[in-house]
């Protein structure tokens, strides 16, 4: 048994963002990185289903970008995947979500994995694609948003999340591709003994061009910040004048104090 | 300008969000046509060609079967957007029909001017321009993003089938947890989001919706980390409010909970980052340490 599990490595979401020189996507100077927290889930599921399957089980976490990503390989190793391959590609941000599945895709095409195991999107792109793009590409059958997971004899039972708290169950064969939303388990933090260990773990590094013959479906012209609506008032200072202005706001512009 | 707008139909229900992508098509200034995978029983209140799948056929949720009837109206339409609501049902389909056609797709659309679509991105934080490179493009646009557009009439049909046996197998729905609060009635509600940092910080919200005659909220991140029961979740996968006054304690802001709270009549807002998007729903917000400010503000309130 085979799985697969990628990750992005994103920016601290608390972050001021800024334009890089081309305007196309944030400079990254000062940002701290740390991985998608979508992929955590997905990491932690494939780790919970290695763990179940047991020896003649291997997992391998994938990730596509410059050098830096490497330390969330590294967080992904030391919660238990068991090897890694890094797609070294220093302008992984300026591809589209068709080139980066196409990617995942080429990497994973005569390796012979059953079960792909993906965040439902990246907390900074947010495109929803990539996952299900490459469950296209390669044949597999793939369900998205999944808030509950489980694996029996080449079947994937799983829980899809809908909207206003309704939730759909479907069943997949495998080859099968799984993209995984928050919730839908408990991420572990790497115990030191297994950071150690993880150490270790053989980092397979890929150039990108050995992967990558596809050219981009769509292109990023600007990025910049919304547009002020304007009208809301941002109060800032002293905790107790901040307490004094707010009641009488509210008591202004409110009929719920008096 | 041609579009094939693929609209939504749950539990044998047509969902009124299928209405967006008329409103959508309409600031586009498109011809459209329509694609659902439903009943002739239960049809749009829409004048125009209707490519009308059978859902005891194939299925509500069958990606395969959806996909070939989508292709099979594109090819008869040749539309040059192809578009859905960015939804469950929506980010699941749209990448495969973009796929199979191998054209781009562009996510999650607030807005679209001269040829290039406006995206949200850093959690909502942040925006970028797209623009296409392929001739067909396939598109979701974001959930309350474009107006509600129901255009009248009764509908043209054009009936569409597909067969195959597919790679995934629906089982059933799963009705939402009973909820012990209704949030829709309350006239105040106290949200907690990840920014109050921990469970034990839960009571200092609680105590605020107490002191102001409230309910509990929840954001999704505090109800996922077990801090607060799901019944208290607000937004797209919880429950959708408009009170009185929703002070939000905490809370970033992301598209799902603004979409379950945006219409509240005034938005208090508490956050020490002034960029949070919260802020730009919030006629006020507060920038400050949640638990520095909610214990002081819920102090003088008991006064």
């Amino acid at each position: 048994m085979k799985l697969l599990v990628c990750i992005k490595q994103v920016p601290d979401l608390e972050s001021r963002f800024k334009a890089n020189a081309e305007g196309v996507w944030y400079n990254e100077t000062d940002l701290a990185f740390r991985m998608n927290e979508y992929d955590e889930y997905a990491v932690e599921q494939a780790v919970q289903l290695r763990e179940k399957l047991g020896d003649g089980c291997e997992l391998t976490v994938l990730s596509i970008g410059p050098d830096r990503v490497v330390e969330a390989i590294k967080k992904a190793l030391a919660m238990g995947c068991d090897n890694a391959a890094h797609i070294q590609d220093s302008a992984a941000s300026s591809k589209d979500p068709w080139q980066i599945a196409s990617i995942i895709s080429a990497y994973a095409k005569d390796k012979g994995f059953d079960i792909i195991f993906t965040g439902m999107q990246s907390q900074d792109r947010g495109s929803a694609q990539v996952g299900v793009t490459v469950a296209e590409q390669l044949g597999f059958a793939c369900t998205t948003t999944i808030i509950g997971f489980a694996y029996d004899g080449g079947t994937v039972t799983a829980k899809r999340e809908l909207e206003g708290g309704i939730k759909a169950a479907v069943k997949l064969k495998t080859p099968a591709l799984v993209t995984c939303q928050l919730g839908l388990n408990t991420p572990r933090y790497p115990t030191l003994p297994n950071i150690m260990k993880a150490k270790k773990k053989e980092i397979t590094a890929i150039p990108v061009a050995d992967l990558l013959k596809e050219a981009a479906l769509a292109t990023t012209t600007s990025f910049h910040p919304p547009a002020k609506k304007g009208g809301g008032i941002v109060l800032e200072g002293d905790v107790a004048d901040l307490v004094e202005k707010v009641i009488a706001i509210l008591k202004d512009k409110t009929a719920v104090l008096r | 300008m041609k579009t094939l707008l693929i609209g939504e139909y749950r539990d044998g229900k047509l969902l009124e969000s299928t209405y967006e992508l008329l409103g959508f098509a309409d600031q586009l200034g498109a011809e459209t046509a329509l694609l659902l995978v439903g009943s002739d029983s239960q049809l749009p209140l829409y004048g125009g060609t209707l490519y009308l799948g059978d859902a005891t056929t194939c299925g509500e949720y069958n990606p395969d079967l959806h996909k070939q009837l989508i292709l099979d109206a594109a090819g008869q339409e040749k539309p040059d957007y192809i578009v859905f609501l960015h939804s469950s049902y929506g980010w699941d389909l749209a990448p495969r029909v973009a796929a199979s056609l191998k054209v781009a797709q562009i996510s999650e659309i607030i807005a679209a001017a001269d040829g290039s679509f406006e995206v949200g991105c850093c959690n909502a934080k942040m925006r970028r321009s797209v623009k296409t490179n392929t001739g067909t493009t396939v598109l979701t646009i974001q959930a309350g993003a474009f107006p509600v557009l129901q255009p009248g009439g009764s509908p043209t049909i054009k009936k569409l089938s597909a067969t195959g046996s597919a790679a995934l197998e629906f089982i059933g729905y799963e009705p939402a947890e009973k909820k012990d609060v209704d949030l829709g009635k309350a006239e105040i509600i106290v949200t907690a989001g990840r920014g109050i940092g921990k469970k034990d910080n839960v009571p200092v919200i609680q105590a605020l919706a107490r002191a102001l005659g409230g309910e509990l909220g929840a954001s999704r991140p505090v109800v996922d980390a077990g801090w607060v029961e799901h019944s208290h979740q607000v937004g797209t996968t919880g429950q959708t409010v408009s009170p009185k006054l929703y002070v939000a304690c905490g809370v970033s802001g992301a598209i799902q909970h603004l979409a379950g709270m945006k219409k509240s009549d005034f938005i208090l807002a508490i956050n020490k980052d002034k960029d949070a998007p919260i802020g730009e729903v919030a006629d006020v917000l507060v920038v400050a340490d949640v638990m520095q400010f909610v214990p002081a503000l819920t102090a003088k309130l008991a006064k």
